[in-house]
């Protein structure tokens, strides 16, 4: 008959038996959870208005990251009554799927960020990022003043490319003119019809308030600016928004 | 050479080798105080950042410390420098003695762990204040570093295999289960969760390969494993071993240790989705990972009774011994907090307990009531034994030790269910007109009064922690030598049922 704490005992005697046994144990969920999200078509939502970050707002998407602002910022809005008031429509998988690293995050000691975009102006974002308790008393959001420096995007190409590599369809065209696609958008004065026509609804903005250098700041507002901005809701179907086949 | 007198001292059946093995300890030793001092680091960075949220002048104005770059190293100050080598530490020291077989290796090996992971964790922590993360939590160093760990860790299960591999004992002990799942599995979480695309190879800068929600799938399928891995399964390991060790007596239960060892490590890697309740992730995969965190309950508590069952009949050593008493506590934490998870994984729990600081209440439950204290316990049980001194130097300063870190964890889970619960509460809070009742800053001015108790219970367990670092240094630099170690008949623990 089976015996199977004498069973046990043969695999306890067995190094390479028990670690290949122990693998397997531990590889099973991981693989039913995972392979399928990139399986199934539908994980992605099928809206319209998704596009890559622009050079401006990818170089703020790294500034976001390097500050670890996803510690107290989330940037995923649950499907509830109060937070479709508090911060719009519920976040759409879709609206991350060029996001390298997801930047969802995990604890909202401040708010959610996800639909941040155009709900404040360029220069409240500049002062407040500057020094958060000049114009909301009671945060206790770090300053971050020093982001008013040159912004140092030489290697965007370099970043353009492995996230090419990654999957985002950054085309020739966009990676050629990614340094000047990035100064064009930080200069509210310069024709940028170019630009404009390689990524949709992109925003051109003195967004530090100073439409001379390309600093720091002015691409995290840009990036902050865009957020939740993308995918227009009014087109958006039921159907579209199903995740499963 | 000494590995030749080693296996030429013990012959088939004899039983008498323990001393003649010639137990590599250097490197240990060296474990063990790098373990005690990173413990210091790590909650000093705590206390930092518990005090920014408190105090947010405490920023400084200055880049480098603000609370987004020093929440990582507070996390992985306390996660892979106290846990990790704690664990690194106490996996060499228990292969051995329970395999008797010397360390795979030797010496060096010992060594080039000890180096090489310090090496890493101070290339992450550098990292972290000059800006250099991947932006993903518990994974935050970058595709450098992250190489270098991949490959000190492989080294590491080498050393570790190949000490079980040449040993004495038929049967390999269950504590080296534990650590051999919490190793190969650590590893597979590693590479999987870190596969990214460097900007070039000189720059320190990369992008994760998978994004949005697929990416968010394999990073909490990493971080809850974390979790379950390096925090669960190589601190059980902890307390397979210490816990007989201290009480004198053997595991509990051989059988249930079967159970609780597969069962365990089966579920545990299901429960990620349940970080991702209500997100963009499709429902089948957080039903999944709910369902399996409820599941998860039942080995982590028969992994609970078989640690506190092995007490039966010394039950009064907790009087006496106050190391064991750390041990123990440290299991009742950990059965407290596998409760409180399984609950928090509900969708309807985690609808108000998501995104505040009840979670970060559990996980310091979880990881100063169980990592630390079964680590805290196991120090006290390694420095006399590793410097062949009687005990440690004051019985007495462990009391106050326990006592101080204790109230410690009490006032922080304690503030921040009552933050946690209160502020999710708030924010769906409406008025008579239907209206938001609170705005987002008002939930953040109510935390106040919380975060300042969080704090000094953060400030309680460091000087804990500092009392500890001192009564460690005093049995080493004490001069009361031990008797000759007692030779045992076998250094196995294991239950015979």
């Amino acid at each position: 008959m089976f015996n199977w704490l004498r069973d046990h005992g043969v695999i306890e005697r067995n190094l390479i038996l028990m670690g290949v046994l122990t693998l397997i144990t531990v590889s099973i969920g991981g693989l039913v959870q995972i392979v399928p999200l990139f399986a199934v078509e539908t994980t992605i939502e099928r809206v319209s208005g998704v596009r890559p970050y622009t050079p401006l707002e990818q170089a703020g998407r790294d500034i976001y990251v390097r500050e670890g602002c996803y510690l107290c910022h989330s940037q995923m809005i649950r499907p509830f009554r109060d937070e479709l008031e508090r911060y719009g429509h519920y976040s759409l998988a879709a609206e991350s799927m060029y996001d390298h690293p997801f930047q969802w995050g995990s604890k909202r000691t401040g708010p959610d960020l996800a639909r941040v975009g155009g709900r404040y102006s360029d220069d409240w974002h500049a002062a407040h990022l500057r020094s958060p308790r000049a114009v909301v008393p009671a945060s206790v959001m770090p300053p971050y003043a020093f982001l008013d420096r040159p912004l140092d995007a030489r290697d965007i190409q370099d970043r353009m490319r492995a996230l090419r590599v990654t999957g985002v369809p950054y085309t020739d065209d966009m990676i050629a003119n990614a340094a000047a696609d990035l100064r064009a958008q930080a200069s509210p004065d310069v024709d940028a019809s170019g630009f404009q026509g390689r990524y949709a609804r992109a925003r051109q903005g003195a967004f530090d308030g100073d439409p001379g250098v390309v600093t720091e700041m002015d691409a995290l507002v840009a990036y902050l600016q865009m957020l939740g901005t993308l995918v227009d809701f009014r087109d958006v179907t039921p159907a579209q928004l199903r995740q499963q086949p | 050479m000494a590995a030749a007198t080693a296996t030429a001292a013990l012959a088939p059946g004899q039983a008498s080798g323990v001393r003649e093995v010639g137990y590599v300890e250097a490197p240990i030793r060296a474990f063990a105080v790098i373990t005690a001092f990173w413990g210091v680091v790590g909650f000093l960075a705590g206390v930092v950042i518990a005090s920014q949220l408190a105090f947010p002048l405490l920023n400084l104005d200055l880049e480098w410390t603000t609370f987004g770059r020093l929440r990582p190293l507070h996390t992985s100050a306390v996660i892979f420098a106290f846990g990790g080598n704690a664990l690194l530490g106490t996996s060499l020291y228990v292969v051995q003695r329970t395999c008797r077989a010397r360390l795979f290796g030797g010496e060096e090996a010992g060594w080039f762990l000890f180096w090489g992971y310090n090496f890493f964790i101070v290339m992450a922590a550098l990292g972290y204040v000059l800006g250099i993360t991947q932006g993903k939590e518990y994974a935050e160093p970058e595709w450098y570093v992250d190489l270098w760990l991949t490959f000190v860790w492989v080294a590491y299960l080498i050393i570790f295999g190949g000490t079980i591999i040449k040993r004495e004992e038929p049967h390999i002990y269950v504590a080296n289960w534990f650590y051999l799942a919490f190793i190969i599995t650590i590893a597979m979480l590693h590479i999987g969760n870190n596969i990214s695309i460097p900007v070039s190879l000189g720059s320190s800068q990369s992008y994760s390969a998978p994004a949005g929600v697929q990416g968010a799938m394999i990073q909490w399928w990493y971080g809850h494993n974390a979790v379950g891995f390096f925090l669960t399964a190589g601190f059980l390991a902890m307390m397979y071993y210490f816990i007989p060790k201290q009480a004198n007596r053997p595991v509990y239960s051989y059988r249930l240790s079967i159970v609780h060892f597969w069962t365990l490590i089966f579920l545990y890697i299901w429960a990620g989705p349940h970080h991702l309740h209500y997100t963009a992730l499709p429902d089948w995969a957080q039903v999944l990972g709910m369902v399996f965190s409820v599941m998860l309950w039942m080995p982590s508590w028969g992994g609970m009774i078989n640690g506190l069952m092995t007490l039966s009949g010394a039950w009064d050593k907790l009087r006496t011994n106050a190391a064991l008493r750390f041990s123990v506590t440290a299991v009742g934490f950990y059965g407290m907090s596998t409760f409180e998870g399984p609950v928090m994984s509900i969708r309807a729990v985690n609808g108000l307990s998501h995104y505040t600081d009840w979670t970060i209440g559990h996980v310091h439950s979880g990881a100063m009531g169980w990592v630390g204290f079964i680590t805290f316990g196991a120090l006290y049980y390694l420095f006399p034994a590793l410097w062949k001194k009687k005990g440690v130097w004051s019985e007495k300063l462990i009391a106050w030790h326990f006592w101080l870190a204790t109230l410690g964890i009490v006032f922080y889970i304690t503030a921040m269910w009552v933050s946690g619960i209160m502020q999710g509460l708030m924010w769906r809070a409406y008025d008579e007109l239907g209206f938001l009742q609170y705005s987002f800053v008002e939930t953040v001015e109510a935390m106040h009064p919380y975060y300042v108790i969080r704090m000094l219970g953060g400030v309680l367990y460091l000087s804990g922690m500092l009392i500890m670092a001192f009564n460690l240094w005093k049995t080493v630099t004490s001069s009361e030598a031990a008797e000759p170690e007692p030779v045992p008949s076998s250094a196995i623990a294991v239950a015979a049922e």
